[in-house]
Order: structure tokens, then C-alpha cells, then sequence
């Protein structure tokens, strides 16, 4: 807006505007501003989170996370899982939501039961993925169903210590992180499609196109903008996962499951450096900023194209 | 002969769909059933008993977790809690998304960016200053206390899905109530809301899960019995060391009542979501 | 608009009530033991009808979040007259040191230390500062133990006897040749929650103070004895041999603890390695389970094996509180003979007043006959900074799961150990 251009009625206009956005400013600003800036200070302190003094220390817990192995560590296997993650959890959501989207049989039923997973208790959850990937034999049998029934169906060679496995702790937490948030993708992606005019269809259709026509012409780019909230909604979940890990492999198997919130945890209250875990924190936020901007430029292009 | 072919293929298809579909299903079935299965057994026999069904069924432990948790006064706490939460994000988060898709005022996407940037920082240890800001403003063990603070958790994610969904909104309906002498407000009310049905059914479900499962916040912000959530009922059960299985199990299912329900009223909507041309039309 | 301002409104009505008047004759306790709350609600009443104090049970579980409410509370000096610090004793002198915390010594000395000599010396010592620690905290003692826990080894009896064990193993190469005869007829040997690094911590350090002496362990954290001291290599070799001879069993690593008890209580391992507590967990699972309890079969038949334990639980009192005294009076109360009785009666854990031990079941006796020979990193002049414990015992983890040698995690160990030293003398 410049100087020349303002008067009375604009500004009416614009405040009007801005009236709609202002009750969510107002919460946000009360309850996610003073804690942000809080944060922020602490991460240039070094302090154990509870004594009355705290030592300012400049960039030095920047500079010490930079270096931090572990730390580093901890985000490739929080980028591994969302990697399995975006492909294999929301091509799964995608194929099942598509499925859904047409006139099957049972779609309501199917609709309802694929839900059930994120409504699931973490307990519940923590507990059948215990017991299905146990690796211990009571009585010369496999406890774990898994191993069961590798056993059973002749391939004893498989059967295998899933969770206290470097090769496969990682991917056991991705696949049940997977199955647990499928769901969520699948309702996104259903109700996205649900908006998609239908005579968009029937024009492709008297166009002559086939099924797959259809859906790279018409439904992909309808789809763009639900699908990148999906994968950004994903990136989020996957990268901060945590209570799934602890549920499944406790702190275990040295640091081949560290996560980053596991290690911001760590540093809160298992070494009690408070203003180490809040630059964690920080330093996290800007990696997936950056990662949600990277994406949201990728399905700009993917939109025009 | 063609039409012969066309059953054929249409049927190979429908079975292969329809195979992947169930496998998918009983995956996320068997959970339900092993929750449910626990619930009925005693202490002494959920781990031992390996028979699919379980002998003797012990229904007596829904009334017991019931009671013992103390369901009476949590469940309408936490109905109460998201009744307020769900109707309090719908109201601002798709008033805000539809100022950040369809209206303009100056710092318009700084906001709408400040709003998704939060979603990424993950905050460490803000539950002291959180602490500290609501003891100042004595909203601490307070029902609206904990329900703003709960409003605030989903209000970024629920603006980023609305948005999105506004801005796939056809603009020539809009142009077409404003012509007819809508406000904006009206719009908002008439138009918008309405074709963001899926959505919004998206955004209860996803906030109703959240606020329903909640219990650190709850922990640190309120103090009295009579205003803790369910999810503090369920402690009783998992001791600090022992954990009774048949009764969190029961407990568990009652608490996973009201959510499907809730999915299944919401569900609906999305699935009859109408299209754009049907309200034109 | 009119909707935002409305809401605004609202907004400052809503912050303008809260504050409530102080009640003196109401003393407010947190803690965060689920199973207890019940049997504090019944003492607490009983304690309303004898002295007319209302005491006010709050209970925030787990603990985690109990914590998490502690600290914040802390910080807006809102902490209630009593309450636990479930943390190192670092931060225990932190509390102390910012004023929340009452100094309970003169009460505890009062009438030639009646209090104090009414409970177990080592569950006191975890809340007493003595002369000269290294936290610069007055002398005295800040908490009141409640109930007192060790954490040794259990063993199934029944398994052992399949084995054709007769006697549980009495020192370590024992428990090696238990374990091998364990595995040649198919029964997972040792279980414990390695999942929590604190646990392989605890049992780490019982073989250190049995294999070095606490002398040395303490120069090692002091920084005058390097991780890559023999003894040192003959404490990450343990795991090493539990390991390469099959005592462990499969997964240990990623056990959290409650996964650890259920196997033990369902006989899937012959031994594992718990606190107390145990006795009610495994009597939950499985009623029929007959096990005993045992130090931990010490490698050098020379020096006593010591374990860690002392107080399970304890209060302290606030400072700031105008209902200090009521607050330690109800302490008091709560510790004597009757009323310990009671508490380890209803939850089957060992009490802190000895007078309190005559009724306690078998199996928990067995847990109490060891006190004297416990430890604590609590007690200790010295503790080894939290950064080269994580990763001792990542490193520990690492041994287990076969991808490191003993020589190179002492060497990492070591690496991490100079590093902090270095910092601290900046």
C-alpha cells in the first residue's frame, strides 16, 4: 500500500478483513509467542533447568549441537522414517482412499475400519507390535506371532530378533508408524477428493479419456494443493515421532534409534541441560521450515506443470 | 463375447481391490479385537489364556473400570473439554482461513506463515513459561484455561487444511452472493462453510482425537479432581509399576466410544461431500 | 468484529476470578504413585479425624508429567506444603539451593533424634547433604522417606530345576554356567529392562564398586582413573560375557522394564534383575511364579557385592509455605510405626521405619535382609556427569547387541569424559 493510495474506506476495509484473522491472533500471540521467545532466550543460556542463576553463553549450544554426532544421527533416522513414510504410507493412503472413492461394495465399512488405527490407545499399540515382533522362544517355540509364523509357514531361516537388530529396529518403528498414521491420510485425501466436481469427470470422459487419463488429467492436479498438506502433515509427524519409539524400543540399542525429540528429551531431563535441548528445539523448527518450504515450491511447480 | 470379457476383467479387478481392502481391514481390526478380548479377562488369565475366545467373560469389568476410574466425572470433563475446543477451533480457524484465502489486509501472509511456521518448532520445555503465563493470568486450574490453551494446539493445522480447501473454492459462487447483497460474514456463513463440509469433518475428527487424548497439559494445568479429563481416569490402572490389563483394557474401550461415534457422525460429511456444481446446479 | 471484541471480553472476565484465599488448616501434598493414592487418601482421613488437618491428596501421574508440573510450579513459586523431587541429587541441591525446599534436620534431631533413628539410616541418607558435599548445600537432611527399595536379582525356581541348577549361582562364572546350562534346554537366561538406560547403569555399577572398590570409582569420576583402566575393560567385559556365552535374553536391549517383568512373570527367563517392587507386579501376573531373590553373583569373591537402593520415595516440605509445621507434623505422622504398617500392607512395599518390618511377606523380607548392603549414586561424594553416563550406558548397549568391543567403548567413554572435564574448567 502506498501513502497516495489511502483513505478512509480502505481502511475500513481492511480492518473488517483483518477482523475475521484477529481471534486466532489474539490465542496465538497469548499462548504460543511468550513460550516461543522464552525458548528462544533459554537456547543461548546454559541452565539445569530449575536453579535461580543461568549462564549466558552466546551461541555456544549452537555451536556444540553443530558438532553433535548423535544429534545429526538422530535426524537421519527421523528422515529415514519419513521417507518410508511419504512414499509408502501415503501412496497406501492414496491407493485405499481412490479405492473408497468409487461405488465399491462395503465402502462404508472399509471407511470406519481403516480409522481405527489412530483412534487406537498408544498403550494398545506399543503392546501388539510387542508382541508380534518379540523375539524370544518359550517351550521351543516362537513367541512372536512374526517369528510364529515364519516358523510355521517354512521360513525358520527369517525368523529373526526384529527390534534389537540395528538393520531392522528402524524400519519395524517405521512400518508400525506407518500403519498407525495411514488413516489420517486416507480421510484428507477421501475428503479432497469428495470436492473434486464430478462433471470434471464426465467432460474428461466424453473426451475419451480412460481411467488412467482421468486420473493424471483430472484428479492429480485437483489434488495437489490436500496432497501437499498431507505431506507436509507427514514430514511433521514422522520427523517428531517419539512415543512410538519409547513404546517399542525403550532408550535401547545404543543410539540406532535415536530420533530428535528423543535427544531433546535426553537433554532435558536425562543430563539436564535445558538451554542445550531448547537450541534442539530451535535448530529443529528451522530444518523443517525449511523442509515445508522445499515442498511447497516443489508442488508449485508440480502445479503448473 | 465383449461384454463377456468386460465381467470377467471387471471382476479379477474388483477381487484384487477388494483382497488388498481386506487385508488392510483385518490389520487394523485385530487391534480392536485383542483390546476388546483383554477387557474380558481377569488379571490372572490375559496373559496366560491363549484360546482365542476367552473361556469365562468377565463383563463385570466395564462397570468395574467405570467406577474405579471414576468415568462418572472425567467422561463429562473431557466431552465437555472438546465439545468447547472443537466448536471454539471450527469457529476461529475457518474464519482466519478464510481471511488468509479470500480476503486481503496488509500482513496477510506474514501471519498465515507465522501460523505454519509454528506448527514446525517443536517447543521443549514450554510447559514453564506456559505455567508462568497462566498463573499471571489466573486462567491456572480453570476450566477456560485449559480449553484455550487446548484451542491454541490445534489452530495451525486446522487454519493450513481450511485454507487449502478455500482455495480450491470456485470464485463465481461467491461473486454470485455478493451480487445477491451477502456480507461477508455471510459468505463466510452461506458459502464457504458449506463447501468446506469434508474439511471441517476432517478438522472435528482430527481436534476431537487430540483434546480426548490430552493428559500432560492436563496434568500441569489443573489441579482439582473435578476438572481433570478422562485420560486421568485411566491412570488408575497403570500404577507406577503394575499395570491392571483387563480394566485399562475396559477402560480403553470406553474411552474409544465416543470418538468412533464421532467419526462416524463425521464421516458422513465427508463422504457426501457435496461437489461445487451440485449447489450451482 | 463485534465477535473478536466479545471474545476479548471474555477473555479478561475469565482471567479476572482464579485467585482463591489461603486455607492454614489444609495442607496439600503431590505425588505421583498411583497406586498409592487410595491408601494416602485413607491415611489422610484417618490423620483429619485425629488432629483435625485436612491433608489434600493430589495425585499427577506418571511421573514424567508429575515432573514436568514440579519444575513449572517451581519456577512460579506455586509449589504446594508438600511434595516429591523425583531427580538427581544435582537438581535436588538445585531446589534447595532456590529456597523450595525446608531444612528438616532440627526436627529430625529433636528429642535425642527419636525421628531420625526410627528410619533406615540408608533411606535418610538419600535426602541428607553431609559436610563438605560438592553441591555447596548446608549439611543436613531435606527429605522424609516414606518407603525403601534395592534392586537385585530374582531367579525362577522352577526353570532352574529344569536346568538341573540346584543351588542359584553364588558368584559370577556361576551365573555364566547357569546360563549356558539355561540355554542347552531352551530357557532365555537373564531379563531385565536394558531398554532404560538407568538399569544397565545400575547393574554396571554394582560390578564396578565389587570389581574396583568405591574408591576407585570415585577417582574415575573425579578424573584421576581413565575408563580405559583394566578394571574398567573387566566392567564392560561382564556384558561382554553375559552376551557371547547366550545369558541374556533375546532383545534385553530394547526392553522397557514392563516388558522385562512380563516375561519374567510368564517364565520365559530364569533370572532377572528388579527392584522391590517386583514382589507386586509379578504377584499380579502370575500368583503361581516361585522365585527368590539374590545379590548379584559378585566377580571378585573379595570385596562384598553392593547394590544400589535407599529410600523408594520421599517428600520434602516447602520453604515458603505458611503450613511448614503442619506440613512436617503430618510427615511425622506418616512415618511412625501404624501408619507404615498400613502403607506397606496395602501396597506391598518395603516401609522406611524398621519397627514397621515384623509383618511383611516372605519374598520382601528377603529384599529387606540386603539393606545394609546398599548404595546409591544419592550417597556418593562424587557423581559422574550425566552426558558420560548416557553414553556409558549407550556403550553398554552397544557391547550387547555385539557391534563394539569393551576396549573401544571405554576408549569413547573416555573421549566424552575428557571433553566435559574440560568444560567444567572453563
Amino acid at each position: 500500500m502506498n501513502i497516495n493510495s489511502f483513505s478512509w474506506p480502505r481502511l475500513q476495509d481492511n480492518l473488517k478483513n483483518f477482523s475475521f484473522a484477529f481471534p486466532a491472533i489474539i490465542i496465538f500471540s497469548i499462548f504460543y509467542i511468550y513460550p516461543f521467545f522464552d525458548i528462544f532466550r533459554l537456547s543461548f543460556h546454559q541452565w539445569n533447568g530449575i536453579t535461580p542463576s543461568m549462564k549466558y553463553v552466546g551461541l555456544q549450544n549452537f555451536r556444540e549441537l553443530m558438532g553433535d554426532a548423535v544429534w545429526w544421527q538422530a535426524m537421519g533416522h527421523a528422515a529415514y522414517i519419513t521417507l518410508i513414510a511419504l512414499t509408502f504410507q501415503n501412496i497406501l493412503a492414496f491407493a485405499l482412499a481412490l479405492a473408497c472413492d468409487r461405488e465399491i461394495r462395503m465402502r462404508r465399512f472399509y471407511r470406519v475400519v481403516f480409522f481405527i488405527p489412530p483412534v487406537l490407545s498408544e498403550v494398545v499399540v506399543g503392546l501388539i507390535w510387542q508382541w508380534i515382533l518379540y523375539a524370544g522362544m518359550q517351550d521351543g517355540q516362537h513367541i512372536g506371532l512374526l517369528n510364529y509364523w515364519l516358523t510355521q509357514t517354512g521360513l525358520p531361516q527369517l525368523a529373526h530378533n526384529w527390534l534389537s537388530d540395528p538393520k531392522t529396529a528402524l524400519t519395524c518403528i517405521a512400518v508400525v508408524h506407518c500403519w498407525k498414521g495411514f488413516g489420517w491420510g486416507f480421510i484428507m485425501l477421501l475428503a479432497g477428493l469428495q470436492t473434486i466436481d464430478r462433471q470434471l469427470y464426465e467432460a474428461a470422459r466424453v473426451d475419451g479419456a480412460n481411467s488412467w487419463k482421468l486420473f493424471t488429467n483430472v484428479t492429480v492436479p485437483m489434488m495437489v494443493p490436500v496432497m501437499l498438506v498431507v505431506v507436509i502433515l507427514t514430514v511433521l509427524g514422522s520427523m517428531q515421532v517419539f512415543v512410538l519409539v519409547l513404546s517399542m524400543v525403550g532408550q535401547g540399542l545404543g543410539y540406532h534409534t535415536e530420533v530428535p525429540v528423543t535427544r531433546i528429551l535426553a537433554a532435558m531431563t536425562g543430563t539436564n541441560r535445558f538451554g542445550y535441548a531448547c537450541a534442539m528445539g530451535v535448530n529443529f523448527g528451522v530444518i523443517l521450515i525449511m523442509v515445508s518450504v522445499a515442498f511447497k515450491s516443489l508442488s508449485g511447480r508440480l502445479k503448473q506443470a | 463375447m465383449e461384454t463377456n470379457r468386460y465381467v470377467l476383467e471387471r471382476t479379477v479387478k474388483g477381487f484384487f481391490v477388494h483382497a488388498l481392502l481386506l487385508v488392510f481391514s483385518v490389520t487394523c481390526l485385530f487391534p480392536l479385537f485383542w483390546m476388546l478380548r483383554c477387557a474380558l479377562m481377569t488379571n490372572a488369565t490375559v496373559f496366560t489364556d491363549k484360546s482365542f475366545i476367552p473361556g469365562s467373560l468377565h463383563f463385570g469389568n466395564f462397570a468395574q473400570a467405570w467406577t474405579e476410574g471414576n468415568f462418572a466425572v472425567y467422561f463429562f470433563n473431557s466431552l465437555f473439554y472438546t465439545t468447547c475446543v472443537v466448536v471454539g477451533i471450527v469457529l476461529v480457524a475457518s474464519l482466519a482461513a478464510y481471511a488468509f484465502s479470500r480476503l486481503n489486509f496488509p500482513g496477510k501472509n506474514f501471519f498465515f506463515y507465522m501460523f505454519v511456521a509454528a506448527m514446525m518448532i517443536p517447543l521443549p520445555g514450554s510447559f514453564v513459561p506456559l505455567y508462568r503465563l497462566m498463573t499471571v493470568l489466573g486462567l491456572i486450574n480453570t476450566r477456560a484455561g485449559y480449553i484455550l490453551c487446548m484451542i491454541n494446539v490445534g489452530l495451525s493445522m486446522s487454519i493450513l487444511l481450511l485454507k487449502t480447501f478455500f482455495d480450491k473454492m470456485p470464485p463465481d459462487l461467491e461473486d454470485a452472493a455478493r451480487i445477491d447483497g451477502c456480507s461477508r460474514l455471510g459468505i463466510w456463513r452461506h458459502v464457504a462453510l458449506p463447501l468446506a463440509r469434508p474439511a471441517i469433518a476432517v478438522i472435528v475428527i482430527f481436534n476431537s482425537l487430540n483434546v480426548w487424548n490430552e493428559y500432560i497439559l492436563a496434568t500441569l494445568l489443573l489441579n482439582d479432581k473435578s476438572l481433570m479429563p478422562l485420560q486421568r481416569g485411566l491412570m488408575v490402572f497403570q500404577g507406577t509399576h503394575s499395570v491392571d490389563y483387563p480394566l485399562l483394557m475396559a477402560g480403553l474401550t470406553i474411552a474409544a466410544i465416543p470418538i468412533i461415534v464421532i467419526y462416524l457422525a463425521m464421516q458422513k460429511h465427508i463422504v457426501k461431500g457435496l461437489s461445487s456444481g451440485a449447489i450451482v446446479g | 468484529m463485534k465477535k473478536a471484541v466479545g471474545f476479548a471480553l471474555c477473555l479478561m472476565l475469565l482471567g479476572g476470578c482464579g485467585q482463591r484465599k489461603e486455607d492454614l488448616n489444609t495442607v496439600t501434598l503431590w505425588h505421583w504413585m498411583t497406586d498409592r493414592q487410595k491408601a494416602f487418601e485413607e491415611l489422610a482421613r484417618r490423620y483429619e479425624e485425629t488432629t483435625g488437618i485436612k491433608v489434600k491428596i493430589d495425585l499427577y501421574a506418571p511421573s514424567d508429567a508429575y515432573t514436568q508440573r514440579v519444575v513449572a510450579s517451581a519456577q512460579s513459586h506455586v509449589l504446594p506444603d508438600i511434595y516429591g523431587i523425583l531427580d538427581k541429587k544435582e537438581i535436588f541441591a538445585s531446589f534447595i539451593e532456590s529456597g523450595f525446599v525446608a531444612d528438616l534436620t532440627e526436627v529430625f534431631h529433636k528429642d535425642d533424634a527419636a525421628w531420625e533413628k526410627s528410619l533406615f539410616a540408608k533411606a535418610l541418607d538419600v535426602n541428607r547433604f553431609s559436610e563438605g558435599n560438592i553441591y555447596k548445600v548446608k549439611p543436613g537432611i531435606y527429605g522424609v522417606p516414606i518407603d525403601v527399595t534395592n534392586i537385585q536379582m530374582l531367579y525362577n525356581k522352577k526353570l532352574l530345576a529344569k536346568a538341573g541348577i540346584k543351588n542359584p549361582p553364588r558368584t559370577f562364572q556361576e551365573l555364566l554356567d547357569a546360563g549356558q546350562a539355561l540355554k542347552r534346554v531352551g530357557i532365555a537366561g537373564l531379563v531385565s529392562g536394558w531398554g532404560e538406560i538407568w538399569m544397565i547403569d545400575c547393574f554396571a555399577s554394582n560390578y564396578a564398586f565389587n570389581i574396583m572398590g568405591e574408591e576407585k570409582v570415585m577417582a574415575t569420576y573425579r578424573g584421576e582413573v581413565p575408563y580405559t583402566d583394566p578394571d574398567w575393560i573387566k566392567v564392560f567385559n561382564i556384558f561382554r560375557e553375559l552376551r557371547d556365552k547366550g545369558v541374556l535374553a533375546e532383545g534385553i536391549v530394547t526392553k522397557p522394564n514392563k516388558y522385562a517383568e512380563q516375561d519374567f512373570a510368564l517364565e520365559r527367563a530364569a533370572f532377572a534383575f528388579n527392584g522391590s517392587w517386583c514382589v507386586n507386579v509379578y504377584g499380579d501376573m502370575n500368583q503361581k511364579l516361585e522365585y527368590g531373590a539374590m545379590l548379584p553373583p559378585p566377580v571378585n569373591p573379595n570385596r562384598p557385592m553392593r547394590i544400589w537402593g535407599g529410600a523408594g520415595s520421599s517428600f520434602v516440605v516447602n520453604n515458603a509455605s505458611p503450613r511448614k509445621d503442619k506440613a512436617v507434623a503430618f510427615l511425622k505422622w506418616l512415618t511412625e510405626k501404624d501408619q507404615q504398617a498400613f502403607l506397606a500392607g496395602e501396597t506391598k512395599n518395603l516401609p522406611s521405619n524398621r519397627e514397621a518390618l515384623a509383618s511383611i511377606p516372605a519374598i520382601l523380607s528377603q529384599f529387606a535382609g540386603v539393606m545394609d548392603q546398599t548404595t546409591h549414586p544419592t550417597v556418593w561424594p562424587y557423581n559422574e556427569d550425566a552426558v558420560v553416563t548416557e553414553k556409558f550406558d549407550k556403550g553398554i548397549q552397544s557391547i550387547i547387541i555385539g557391534e563394539k568391543t569393551p576396549e573401544e567403548v571405554a576408549r569413547e567413554v573416555q573421549e566424552v569424559k575428557e571433553r566435559e572435564l574440560k568444560k567444567t574448567k572453563q
